[in-house]
């Protein structure tokens, strides 16, 4: 296998076997496929940042004088539905997924790549209805589209927006069809289900979530579709249409799509913190279930989102309840992932740092998960900034870390090249300066009172929100400070080897960038996963710190 | 490995029992996102029939029980159809096959007619929801509740049953050029579990709209 990985790295790769925009406009390849979605994602990440940039700094002042009321509701909205719909459902699962999944099961592709492929044209023209609804007068109802208001008052483009996340919702049901197929049928031999690596088995729980997810809320979305557009009356109220039930269907899928952003996230720093502690990750069936077990019961939970609603005050004991036992899961993660680092040899690189980052936001995310699943605060917390600050700890201090380490520790298997250490570092702490003194305030805004989706506030909330745009600004400055070196990286970075960080599994054996069908020779698993206490199969000299080529 | 590729086993899977097993997998997981689709607009149905039985009684009395009856007769034998294709195909008997597709094709495009024409009378009792939506009788804002279901979901019906449809027909034009026998015959199977399913859908609405308080 060695010998098979040292020839490939001189020969063709899936970047170079082919050159035309046609080759890669018509790909099959996984790996093709997952770059188009990185590049796609890094667009719709700059149209929703450009977004919140712009309520940022109409909130540095108590008055509206920035934007209008009806802009400012328009702009909350774009942010929501892009870096919900746009980026974070597909983050890790299109990107890093596609890239990595078929590759780390020991396979040539996924099972169905003509459907993977489907899926980014369905996921591009999803995008540009979204886009299209956008630019074309905006979308002033949330990302909620709560009826009756979406239904019946909202003059918007509603139906665009909604045929916009209807349409992308079955790129990720492709998607998510593909992995789980080819994880149960295409494992290579020798692979058995726990020597998976747990970012393949937090692919397969993501999987299951949007597979049973997703058609709920697109049979909702048809619901608000023909009820705006043939006047059918579904939730109207004025008929005995029931609104609430809106919000049950919606949040069905709404509040599992957080697993949906966070579970891929949990699946990299598996795989991150293993290779910078050089040890096997502590308790792995544990954090292998644990996956599954977030998955499960956070179908269960969707009516904390409704406390307040006309739901039934037992329902809400209930759901209050079944939120605490979420925690379950995600406490033994952490302190599988904390027993891992104890003892080992640790090493801080960038994405051990963007992982570091994930352990502690998304702990202070989910313990405050914690303070609006309890009934009696969450009547005083609802709809205030404490709930924007808590689940932007869990999607961008937990979803957007975890990509971001992921994106960094794969890059030069993606590439071929490696990023410059030094300004990664000094980027990850940017953004995580950036990102605390964003979110942080928001917890003490909310707390005093301050409710969401108001661009006028009393004076005395005045600093926390110069506090917030300020770590706004410093956030976004980290952002493109990392896409300048990856850009730059792309034609000067040093050359990667196979291994350049000296890790286990299969994606590592082959070379950097991977052959079109992965591996010259089909490789057979005779480890457990991380097996750090034996020598790697890959030719120690592809280390980078013994390199010193250019 | 792969000295042995023939052309219809696509480049990434070992062997044909392997393809053969993963279309499966895939169409029967695909089948599950089916049921959380419907899942969805049955529950909006059974909430608001709690809510509201009697107007659901009265919208059920207004639909034609006779049409309903026949088009379920028309899918159950399109199924019988479908059934015998897929046995066709796994024997390699081409024109058994050909012949069970289109009649597949027939009573699915049978069926649509019907569909069209309740669709049709509907209208014409001005029981279509909307601005002319008018019912004589207790409870008529409910009974338009009962019809906005009513159309959403043998809409919805209808919009699988003509997919169906036109992958019967690329079937068909595959099958004519001899693609399927009895080592390759996965594209009968998995569309033959489809359309059983979306059969399976209508034996459901049939009872759940037609049906409601006789007895």
């Amino acid at each position: 296998m060695s010998t098979a990985t040292s020839t490939a790295s001189e020969g063709k790769h899936y970047l170079n076997a082919k050159h035309t925009v046609l080759s890669w406009l018509l790909t099959v390849d996984h790996k093709r496929i997952g770059m188009m979605y990185l590049v796609s994602l890094v667009v719709f990440f700059l149209i929703g940042g450009a977004a919140a940039v712009l309520f940022r700094l109409e909130l540095m002042t108590p008055a509206g004088d920035l934007l209008r009321s009806e802009t400012y509701n328009k702009l909350f909205t774009m942010h929501g539905i892009v870096m919900i719909f746009f980026f974070l459902i597909p983050s890790i699962p299109a990107v890093l997924g596609n890239f990595l999944l078929p590759i780390m099961v020991g396979t040539r592709d996924v099972a169905f790549p003509k459907l993977n492929l489907a899926s980014w044209y369905v996921f591009m023209l999803g995008g540009i209805l979204a886009f299209v609804a956008i630019v074309g007068g905006g979308v002033d109802t949330g990302w909620t589209f709560y009826t009756p208001y979406s239904t019946m008052y909202a003059n918007s483009n509603v139906i665009l927006a909604v045929c916009g996340a209807f349409i992308a919702g079955f790129s990720s049901i492709m998607t998510a069809l593909n992995f789980v197929v080819t994880i149960h049928k295409m494992r290579a031999p020798g692979l058995t289900w726990f020597r998976l690596p747990l970012f393949v088995w937090a692919m397969y729980a993501t999987s299951l979530v949007v597979l049973l997810g997703t058609p709920v809320v697109a049979i909702t979305l048809v619901m608000i579709f023909v009820e705006r557009a043939f006047g059918l009356g579904i939730f109207n109220p004025a008929l005995g249409g029931d609104p609430v039930l809106f919000q049950h269907l919606f949040w069905f899928y709404s509040h599992p799509a957080v697993y949906i952003m966070i579970l891929p996230s949990m699946g990299v720093v598996s795989e991150i913190i293993a290779c910078f502690s050089r040890r096997r990750i502590y308790g792995y069936k544990f954090v292998a279930y644990s996956s599954l077990a977030i998955a499960v019961i956070g179908f269960f939970v969707w009516g904390h989102h409704m406390f307040v609603s006309s739901q039934s005050t037992y329902a809400g004991m209930i759901f209050s309840f079944l939120t605490f036992f979420v925690a379950v899961p995600t406490a033994i993660k952490v302190l599988n992932w904390t027993m891992t680092m104890y003892k080992g040899s640790i090493s801080l690189e960038a994405p051990m740092l963007y992982a570091f980052g994930f352990l502690g936001l998304f702990t202070i995310g989910g313990m405050t998960g914690l303070f609006l699943s309890t009934l009696a605060t969450d009547i005083h917390l609802h709809d205030t900034y404490f709930v924007v600050a808590h689940f932007h700890y869990v999607m961008v201090g937990g979803g957007v870390m975890g990509f971001l380490g992921g994106l960094h520790f794969w890059w030069p298997k993606m590439t071929g090249r490696m990023y410059p250490e030094g300004w990664a570092i000094f980027a990850a702490i940017v953004i995580f300066v950036g990102f605390n003194l964003t979110f942080f305030p928001q917890f003490q805004l909310g707390y005093h009172g301050m409710p969401r989706r108001y661009h006028e506030y009393p004076a005395d909330f005045q600093v926390l929100h110069i506090m917030s745009t300020a770590g706004a600004s410093v956030l976004g400055f980290g952002y493109l400070l990392m896409a300048g070196y990856l850009g730059w990286s792309l034609k000067f970075g040093k050359k990667a080897g196979a291994n350049p960080w000296d890790a286990r599994g299969l994606e590592w054996e082959t070379s950097s960038p991977p052959p079109t069908e992965n591996f010259l020779v089909p490789p057979v698993v005779r480890h457990e996963a991380y097996a750090y206490e034996f020598e790697s199969e890959t030719s120690p000299e592809s280390h980078p710190s013994s390199e010193s080529s250019a | 490995m792969s000295d042995s590729h023939p052309s219809y086993l696509a480049h990434q899977f070992d062997d044909v029992e392997q393809q053969r097993q993963a279309s499966t997998m895939g169409i029967w997981l695909f089948l599950i996102t089916e049921v959380m689709f419907f899942g969805g607009l049955f529950t909006g149905y059974i909430v608001y029939r709690g809510m509201y039985p009697e107007a659901w009684k009265l919208g059920s009395h207004e639909l034609n029980i006779l049409l309903g009856a026949i088009n379920t007769a028309v899918l159950i034998l399109s199924s019988l159809t479908m059934a015998l294709s897929v046995h066709a195909a796994q024997l390699g008997e081409q024109k058994k096959l050909s012949r069970n597709l289109l009649a597949t094709i027939g009573l699915g495009g049978v069926f649509l007619v019907i569909k069209a024409f309740e669709y049709k009378a509907k209208f014409g009792h001005h029981l279509v929801p909307g601005e002319h939506f008018h019912f004589e009788g207790p409870f008529s804002n409910q009974v338009q509740l009962f019809y906005s279901f009513y159309f959403t979901m043998t809409g919805m019906h209808a919009i699988h049953m003509v997919i169906g449809i036109g992958i019967l027909f690329w079937l068909w034009a595959q099958s004519r050029k001899g693609k399927f026998h009895k080592d390759y015959y996965n594209p009968v199977e998995v569309t033959g579990l489809y359309w059983h399913f979306v059969d399976l859908v209508w034996i459901f609405l049939f009872p759940l709209l037609y049906l409601i308080g006789r007895h």
